[in-house]
């Protein structure tokens, strides 16, 4: 029920709306929610709303740390 | 696909296993609650269960909406559907959960009832547009995530004073939610030491709300991302938050989710719900302060009150373990109806409905593994 996509936002269309794409599949969903939204930007997207922005620093940062670790643990 | 397939990396994964058996203390149980059905389905999907250690386990806990919304609201809804001038908008979830003598939407579809099944509220709003002489109600159901797309629509409803559009609404709150099952560990179930707490929930109200898990409780509480990757991160955080005698509420998933959560959401959700007295649940009973109803200034867009619903308690199938599986005090094998009475395909309770309910998920990728568990212990199944 909460899932949600991450999706690129490709067109903002004025209104609240925005076209985004998931993984080629385009729809146009409503940006309200979420501020000072740019072209090229991930957002989280549920029934038809994006929810928040995905901040790529902190999904780098994530990754490093998941990195790290895996690391970690094949060395124990 | 970006932000989703580097979370699934199966050498990542394997490395991410070995780091909690190295992290999880021999001679001690780490016992943790999944809250959200999200995390159930993936941690089944990806066989996240079977890469932890044997003193690593997983209970899955009532963060589906489609299992906990008693029977007493889906028989409302059919009613409200029967109405020769309602076109009821659902979730797809909601179709097939058995109501009361066997009924369901889909069977209610079936002997003409006008329902439609739609992605979005805005689907709900057009259709309403489009048919000013059809009342369009809108069965809103679902956790924090859910709850600001459901406000929008009602704010735009109101702006455009689209007459013929309502909400029956059934949102219902996490941390109150989460605060009943910690209230109400039972007896002779051990307790719990800590919770994967919510992804898409939180990007909506943010990490606060769970201080009190912590505080009061004593547990720690890692917020996770729904993917397998972000699931075994924040195990091996509880893990280490656990043997560090720390408990705290940190944040696994911090691309998508901010302390304070989203500010425009919060605010849409305020200016149009307030809080229900009580709201009953499947597995919880009523919980005090745990929905939310319109406020006053948005009436005219509550169905309830358009059409004078009021909710009759309805009994679950007194054979269906679904409210103690909620509670994480049973699991789905110990219910005498799963996968043999009760399939995804003849569901007899919610939990087997929604992919993310524990027993759907159990049954879709957990049921082989205990097979082949119990035929190596010599017991038929």
């Amino acid at each position: 029920m909460c899932l949600a996509i991450p999706a690129k936002v490709t067109e903002l269309l004025g209104d609240d709306m925005a076209r985004i794409d998931m993984d080629g599949v385009s729809k146009v969903i409503n940006v309200a929610l979420v501020e000072d939204l740019s072209l090229g930007d991930f957002v989280v997207v549920h029934v038809g709303y994006a929810l928040s922005r995905i901040d790529p620093e902190e999904a780098e940062l994530t990754l490093s740390l998941l990195r790290e670790a895996a690391l970690v643990g094949n060395a124990s | 696909m970006k932000y989703v397939d580097e979370y699934r990396d199966p050498a990542l994964a394997k490395g991410l296993a070995a780091a909690i058996a190295a992290e999880a203390e021999a001679g001690r149980t780490y016992r943790f609650m999944e809250f959200c059905g999200g995390h159930t389905h993936a941690i089944s999907r990806y066989g996240v269960e079977d890469m932890l250690p044997a003193n690593v386990r997983m209970i899955h806990g009532p963060g589906c909406p489609v299992c906990v919304l008693p029977v007493g609201r889906i028989d409302d809804a059919i009613r409200l559907a029967a109405r020769p001038d309602v076109t009821l908008c659902t979730y797809a979830d909601l179709m097939r959960v058995p109501a009361s003598n066997g009924a369901s939407l889909l069977k209610a579809r079936a002997a003409g009832a006008d329902i439609r099944m739609v992605y979005s509220t805005l689907d709900a709003l057009r259709i309403a547009r489009s048919e000013p002489r059809r009342e369009v109600v809108f069965f809103a159901i679902g956790f924090e995530t859910t709850t600001p797309p459901t406000a929008l629509a009602v704010r735009q409803a109101k702006a455009e004073g689209c007459a013929n559009f309502s909400v029956f609404c059934n949102h219902v709150l996490t941390p109150v939610a989460m605060r009943a099952i910690l209230a109400g560990e039972e007896e002779g179930v051990p307790p719990l030491d800590g919770i994967v707490g919510p992804a898409h929930v939180s990007t909506v109200i943010g990490s606060r709300p769970y201080e009190f898990v912590a505080t009061e409780y004593h547990k720690p509480v890692v917020i996770s991302g729904f993917e397998p990757l972000d699931v075994m991160q924040s195990i091996l955080m509880l893990v280490h938050q656990l043997n560090q005698n720390r408990c705290e509420i940190e944040n696994q998933y911090a691309r998508a989710v901010v302390p304070q959560g989203n500010a425009r959401a919060l605010e849409a959700i305020a200016e149009v719900f307030e809080l229900r007295d009580s709201f009953e649940w499947r597995g919880l009973g009523a919980v005090a302060k745990s929905a939310l109803r319109l406020r006053d200034a948005f009436a005219a867009f509550d169905a309830e009150r358009r059409f004078e619903i009021e909710t009759k308690a309805a009994a679950d199938n007194p054979a269906c373990e679904c409210g103690a599986i909620l509670r994480g005090a049973k699991r789905p094998m110990d219910c005498k109806l799963f996968g043999t009475l009760c399939t995804p395909e003849t569901p007899m309770g919610s939990c087997m409905v929604s992919s993310e309910g524990s027993c759907a998920a159990h049954y879709a990728y957990g049921r082989f593994r205990d097979r082949a568990r119990t035929q190596k212990e010599g017991v038929l199944q």
